[in-house]
């Protein structure tokens, strides 16, 4: 555990542990700030668009697939603040609530592809010989495919939803995980603990949980931010082609499916704000991502 | 804003009537050629006899004739049928039990060789009697037929089991192209690769997934027609490449249908430059419960998803926004057995009272136990009209506390799915050409009867009131057994819902005449009859 000593000057503060880590956490969000304010963008875009997502039962004026044929294709105004659809659905409700289900995708499979990549590519470097030989085969096959291809062939085989989408996203996201987490295990596998580790005794399983994933977690959480923001991008791709989720359920890139086409001219703004809501959203955990890749990596962390 | 709307829906309908009119006092002008699109990326083969899509059609229709078909220049009668190859239309004999042709003897085949009675025969004793290997799509059809002959090469009879309303619908059937006997006789599945007919236009060219072309027949037998030089067919799957087409006058029809928001799109920019056709068509969607799963074995819980829909407000609305526009029964609304407004309100799922419509369907599903039931909805992944109705169709079973998730996959899928009987709800169209609606509402009955209904029941009473129905003649009894049969499909026995029938919208470059839309997307589409005024 780290030890950090405070300096004369702060010896008032230093009485009360629990205010100083505060003053230190809230410190350190501030620093990011001023040291990366597009980071800081991009963190402020996910912060609301979770806060969106979470508390849409609340934010949303509108049941969002309630058709009102009275209420068609309304352009924005006081009581529809983004306009409504064709269906005279409100479109910030279903933006609130898409923002739910791109939260629901997003984290899902890039957590879900996160984990397994993780785990697969530690397990692969740590030991080596033909089962890191035949994990490495298997990963070139699923990154020969882009993501997108790949999540289309997934989810035509189990078919459409949230939980398949899921698992289409994720598969594509576990080689892309695993090949990097590979390199930086192998080099943390030839840090001398690994073999005193090795030395008293220790089974496979807690070298590599206790001693070598907390090590290449850095590399990992910022794969982790990407992924979301790349989760979403293809959970809007896949309901775009009508192969994501289906109507009535709210999601960005259900929106797009068919209006932008039909509306473009009649009716814009049901295009527009699901578009808007994907691009800031992804540009947003883009950044965000970027910000904590920098300062995480010590080789970049001052620049 | 409605008040504008319904002002430029009355305008573009009057529009569209004036155009029609003026077009029939217009004197044809010869020469041009027609490029058209297909929504399609290419027919599954060139077969008529063998395949059920506009594909098909659109692509082949204008180089084969038919027996007889609906008037040219009245495609929407229900109930008027003229020759094509023909000399007369004939009166029955034998108490309505035999049709005697006489065929036309100016006919020649595209190879220069004389059309003859001989081939018709063969041609529908292919349709309705195919051999072993042969698939006839429409065979059931002709089930009343009992013998084809050819006893000279100017005259073909029909021989019927039984005397039938629905035998000359049958009989116009636009896919039942006329093949020449020598070739069958050959090779009875020639006619999937090839294309050789005594159409209006010869076929010249073909290249998969762009273009089939033709020329004009200087042989062909109506006089005077075609007017065209050459024809041009270009493959379009894409509703905004259609869309786009048109726009840039790169092609000047489109046969099938377009969404009201590509006609108000296209009407806005181009103006006069842009004519619109528009008609109730023989098509409509149906939701079909599983009766094979629980709970949708229970007629309550089938009357109260019936129940629960607001066919009278949502029919008008979704014209707005989907293909669809006319409520409707079992039968086609155009048609003379077609039901009353009156006498659809007295069925579930037409009830003029909606809140008492729907406190029905609570009560139904509250006594089968299926309160807050939820089901999936197996929809067909194409947006018009499909997607569009199976989302306005939740939207209302929400309201009686129903969840239902949508399923939407593509086409081939979506036969499987109903084939192997692995659905909750499935949305189904019941698309027809020419309008029969004897022969049209055989889509409710009983899979054992009609391998197409994929609702799973077996119903003797329903077969019984359909025989009935069937072998009547007099047009006002027949409509009263109807009636009967439509009420205890839809109503007592809830075994399928009928939802808005489709809306054709065709729009056209205003120098395209001479074409007129029809109630179906299959008929009509030999294009002799079409001239540019340019």
């Amino acid at each position: 555990m780290t030890v950090i000593t405070p300096g004369p000057a702060a010896a008032a503060i230093a009485v009360d542990p629990q205010t100083w880590r505060q003053r230190t956490w809230a410190g350190s969000v501030l620093d990011f700030c001023r040291r990366k304010p597009l980071g800081a963008f991009g963190l402020a875009v996910v912060l609301v668009i979770c806060l969106a997502g979470g508390a849409a039962d609340w934010l949303a004026p509108f049941d969002p697939e309630e058709n009102d044929f009275s209420a068609m294709m309304q352009a924005p105004n006081w009581l529809h603040l983004l306009g409504t659809d064709q269906f005279g659905r409100d479109i910030f409700s279903r933006l609130v609530f898409g923002a739910r289900t791109a939260m629901i995708v997003g984290f899902g499979a890039a957590i879900g592809g996160g984990m397994i990549g993780l785990v697969l590519g530690v397990t692969s470097a740590y030991f080596g010989g033909w089962i890191d030989l035949v994990f490495q085969r298997v990963l070139d096959v699923l990154m020969a495919f882009p993501l997108i291809i790949l999540a289309l062939a997934v989810v035509s085989v189990f078919g459409t939803g949230v939980f398949n989408v899921i698992i289409a996203i994720t598969i594509p996201l576990i080689p892309r995980c695993g090949r990097v987490v590979r390199s930086s295990a192998l080099a943390v596998r030839e840090i001398p603990y690994i073999d005193a580790a090795r030395a008293l005794g220790f089974g496979h399983a807690r070298i590599v949980l206790r001693h070598m994933i907390p090590n290449v977690l850095a590399p990992f959480l910022i794969l982790l931010s990407a992924f979301v923001g790349q989760a979403i991008l293809a959970e809007a791709s896949l309901s775009y082609l009508g192969l994501g989720v289906q109507e009535p359920v709210p999601a960005w890139g259900l929106m797009l499916q068919g209006s932008a086409e039909d509306y473009a001219t009649t009716a814009p703004w049901i295009a527009i704000f699901p578009g808007l809501a994907i691009v800031i959203t992804v540009l947003g955990f883009s950044l965000f991502g970027d910000a904590l890749r920098d300062a995480i990596d010590p080789k970049l962390r001052n620049r | 804003m409605y008040v504008r709307k319904g002002l430029r829906a009355a305008c573009i309908g009057l529009a569209a009537a004036l155009t029609a009119t003026v077009a029939s006092a217009q004197t044809p002008k010869r020469g041009g050629t027609l490029v058209y699109l297909i929504p399609a990326d290419a027919p599954p083969s060139f077969d008529g006899h063998r395949e059920t899509t506009y594909a098909t059609v659109h692509t082949v229709a204008p180089y084969y004739s038919v027996l007889i078909r609906v008037p040219p220049d009245d495609p929407s009668s229900t109930t008027k049928f003229v020759c094509d190859l023909c000399t007369e239309m004939p009166t029955p004999t034998d108490d309505g039990k035999t049709y005697t042709f006489k065929i036309r003897q100016d006919v020649k085949w595209h190879d220069g060789s004389k059309l003859t009675a001989q081939d018709v025969a063969a041609s529908w004793n292919m349709i309705t009697f195919p051999p072993k290997g042969v698939t006839s799509a429409r065979v059931s059809y002709y089930a009343m037929v009992d013998k084809i002959e050819a006893p000279d090469d100017h005259t073909v009879v029909f021989h019927l089991k039984y005397a039938t309303t629905a035998f000359l619908p049958a009989l116009a059937d636009p896919f039942a192209w006329i093949y020449k006997k020598e070739i069958l006789d050959k090779d009875p599945h020639w006619y999937e690769k090839n294309i050789m007919g005594s159409g209006p236009f010869k076929f010249v060219s073909y290249q998969i997934g762009q273009s089939i072309k033709g020329v004009r027949n200087p042989d062909y037998y109506h006089k005077g027609e075609p007017y065209l030089d050459a024809i041009e067919g270009i493959f379009a799957a894409k509703q905004s490449v259609r869309v786009d087409a048109l726009r840039a006058d790169r092609a000047a029809i489109e046969f099938r249908g377009l969404p009201p928001s590509a006609r108000d799109q296209l009407v806005k920019e181009a103006g006069k430059d842009i004519t619109v056709q528009d008609s109730d068509w023989n098509c409509g969607n149906i939701l079909t419960p599983n009766h094979k799963r629980k709970p949708f074995d229970d007629v309550r819980v089938r009357r109260a998803l019936a129940l629960a829909i607001d066919q009278w407000k949502g029919a008008p609305a979704l014209s707005k926004i989907a293909t669809v526009r006319t409520v409707g029964g079992i039968v086609f609304p155009g048609s003379p057995l077609a039901a009353t407004k009156a006498e659809l309100e007295q069925m579930a799922g037409y009830w003029p009272d909606i809140e008492k419509s729907r406190a029905e369907a609570k009560r139904l599903l509250k006594e089968a136990g299926a309160e807050g039931l939820k089901f999936e909805l197996l929809n067909r992944n194409v947006d018009q009209p499909y997607k569009f109705v199976g989302t306005w169709v939740i939207g209302e079973w929400k309201k009686i506390g129903l969840n239902v998730e949508q399923k939407v996959v593509p086409t081939g899928p979506w036969f499987q799915n109903m084939r192997a009987g692995t659905f909750d709800v499935a949305m189904e169209a019941n698309c027809q050409s020419v309008v029969n609606p004897v022969l049209d509402t055989g889509k409710y009955l009983p899979s054992k009867v009609y391998p197409e209904n994929y609702g799973y029941y077996d119903d003797p009473k329903s077969i019984e009131l359909y025989d009935k129905m069937q072998y009547e003649t007099d047009p006002k009894r027949q409509r009263a057994d109807m009636r009967a049969y439509e009420k205890h499909t839809l109503d007592t026995m809830a075994h399928e819902i009928v939802l808005p029938y489709w809306y054709r919208i065709v729009l056209s470059r205003s120098y395209v005449k001479g074409w007129k839309i029809s109630p179906s997307h299959y008929l009509n589409q030999d294009l002799a009859n079409i001239w540019l005024d340019k």
